[in-house]
């Protein structure tokens, strides 16, 4: 059902960006007059899709991003991993690539939850839950790469207009649910940081390397506890602090073999699941008593 | 080593599994207990989300109070017309904590009551096993100081209000002639604990029935054990049809380490005085309801902390 598309997808867009990686340093400035790749432009040093104001030198860059999988399995023995992902700068301008103006964000974001956070407040000496805060849905977990730490790479307007970086992230209350004797941003930066302890948002200002001039590498590393679901890698291109392109791919995160089948089986199946377990502890615990007996 | 939990969503480290398994399997060999006292906290204690821990919890004292039942069966200390009646209430009381058990869970405070639970009936019930064995060894100093001084077993012929209810029937194998009122009221009791806190409840039914019914010691512990495995065994099968929280997986780590882990109890046990094997039992059940009272008064590491409630909006 999932994966088929997605993966060819990213096969496809890996091929491209390793294709055009290879045509960069084959054919040496990507400009190059002549260039067979010309006519796929879509746009040149003119062009006109200019979102970041008059003073960016737009060039029509944009973005490609290729996975060497497009599902990754969560198996019994799964402890996390690490995942490269491969992106190539298309129709870089050879004067901001000379200059090293190109700076690279790459992100993995989980997929989405409404999620409460609750405040335990003393009561009688215990330790007891008592105000609590809704959240819209937020990423379930928030992996970041960069080239550069993201205060140096673009101003904090621009990071939280694209919501890059855990602080920029869309986390909001639901305004239904606010109790107005608590203090929300305190429970927002609560929410941020428990995430953070947890290991599900995580943040890598090293984790971008360029392998050629326009190709580069990120590397993502994903939690023991990652939730399974669809996940996205997103991309983001900037140039001199400004944002100039972004892309977007799938990465489906599934349970595999034994643990899918279990999994499956507890929910859509749950009382035949719940009779096996009842099942399955008498038969160990029959055997137990049937093989123990003789002493 | 670790282990992926396909319900609890996490990893673990199969040999920490394995070793709460055996552990808690010796100590319920030891002293005749299911242990589901001791599983349930080590879980939570080792992250397991706490409806997880409950539920799967459950499940292993399945395993092992059947296996308890079994040998009990054969060697005839089972009232199995007792246990059929604790049973009617023990059913009862379990649907009735598994909604409880929703409700809480809702509100948010299924952690604390389930603390709460824990903390009132183990330290209750390890204070009043503690003041019965330190008499019981008492007695025995006494008893070997100046032999031939009477046994101080519990008195059968004393009767209190209990045996004063309506509804009266006849336990064969128990030899006991009692109201089904204060039986259906323990079985229901046990069953409401059962589903919320995820224990068989083995160490309040032994005492209670033979305090409160002064039904012979000889059946207590096999009529207990067939009650248990049948109000484990249908909380299992609710919590696994309604809060979908039974991770099989880490059952069958605890059940197949716990059945290993008692039958090692049970030998080091006969070579044990009842009386001091008691005195341990309501030590551990103190310093286990001790332990989380005091993670209670504590101040938590994070006073906040995150629920996923919503389902996934991609």
């Amino acid at each position: 059902m999932i994966g088929r598309a997605p993966l060819r997808r990213g096969i496809a867009a890996f091929g491209l960006g390793l294709a055009l990686a290879c045509l960069a340093l084959v054919s040496g400035a990507a400009a190059a007059p002549g260039d067979a790749r010309m006519p796929e432009l879509r746009g040149g040093p003119l062009d006109p899709t200019n979102d970041n104001g008059a003073l960016t030198l737009d060039d029509g860059e944009t973005l490609e991003l290729g996975i060497s999988t497009s599902e990754i399995a969560v198996k019994s023995n799964f402890s996390g991993a690490e995942i490269t992902i491969f992106g190539a700068i298309v129709d870089a301008n050879p004067f901001a690539l000379a200059l090293d103006q190109y700076d690279l964000v790459v992100t993995l974001e989980g997929p989405k939850l409404a999620t409460t956070v609750r405040r335990k407040q003393r009561v009688f000496g215990i330790w007891i839950n008592r105000h609590s805060v809704d959240f819209h849905p937020i990423p379930t977990s928030y992996s970041l790469s960069s080239t550069r730490p993201l205060g140096a790479l673009a101003t904090e307007a621009t990071l939280e207009k694209y919501g890059i970086g855990t602080e920029n992230l869309k986390v909001a209350p639901l305004q239904s649910s606010a109790d107005s004797q608590v203090n929300v941003a305190a429970f927002r930066e609560a929410l941020l940081r428990r995430k953070e302890s947890l290991g599900l948002y995580r943040s890598d200002p090293k984790g971008v390397n360029f392998v050629s001039s326009t190709l580069f590498k990120a590397s993502i590393s994903l939690p023991a506890n990652i939730p399974v679901g669809t996940h996205t890698v997103h991309g983001y291109l900037f140039r001199n602090g400004n944002f100039v392109a972004e892309k977007r791919l799938p990465l489906h995160i599934v349970k595999t073999g034994l643990e899918q089948a279990i999994n499956t089986y507890a929910t859509n199946d749950a009382f035949l699941y719940g009779i096996f377990a009842v099942l399955l502890a008498a038969l160990t615990g029959w055997l137990g008593s049937v093989i123990f007996r003789r002493d | 080593m670790t282990i992926y939990l396909p319900i609890a969503e996490l990893s673990v480290n199969i040999f920490v599994i394995l070793g709460m398994g055996g552990a808690v399997g010796f100590l319920s060999g030891l002293f005749g207990v299911g242990g589901g006292f001791l599983i349930t906290p080590l879980l939570i204690f080792y992250n397991i989300p706490p409806a997880v821990a409950v539920a799967t919890g459950t499940n292993q004292v399945v395993a092992s109070s059947f296996s308890g039942a079994l040998s009990h069966f054969r060697r005839g200390s089972l009232d199995v017309k007792l246990g059929l009646v604790l049973l009617v209430g023990g059913l009862s009381g379990s649907t009735a904590g598994i909604f409880a058990f929703k409700l809480l869970k809702s509100l948010g405070q299924l952690d604390l009551i389930v603390s709460l639970a824990y903390v009132t009936f183990l330290t209750i019930v390890g204070s009043l096993m503690m003041w019965e064995s330190v008499g019981a060894l008492k007695r025995l100093r006494a008893q070997s100081r100046s032999p031939g001084s009477s046994s101080a077993a519990p008195r059968h012929n004393q009767h209190t209000w209990v045996h004063r209810l309506p509804l009266k029937m006849r336990f064969r194998r128990s030899k006991i002639y009692l109201s089904v009122i204060p039986v259906i009221g323990l079985g229901f009791g046990i069953g409401l604990l059962t589903s919320i806190m995820g224990i068989g409840g083995g160490f309040m039914i032994v005492p209670a029935m033979i305090y409160l019914l002064r039904v012979p010691t000889n059946v207590v512990i096999g009529t207990s054990l067939f009650m248990v495995t049948f109000t484990t065994a249908f909380a299992t099968l609710v919590q696994a049809t309604t809060n979908h929280t039974v991770d099989v997986m880490l059952a069958i780590m605890l059940i197949v380490s716990s059945v290993i882990g008692v039958q090692y109890g049970v030998r080091v046990g006969r070579k044990l005085r009842g009386e001091w094997l008691r005195a341990g039992l309501a030590l551990l059940v103190l310093a286990v309801g001790v332990r989380l009272a005091v993670g209670l008064f504590l101040r938590p590491e994070d006073i906040y902390s995150l629920i996923a409630t919503g389902a996934t909006a991609q």
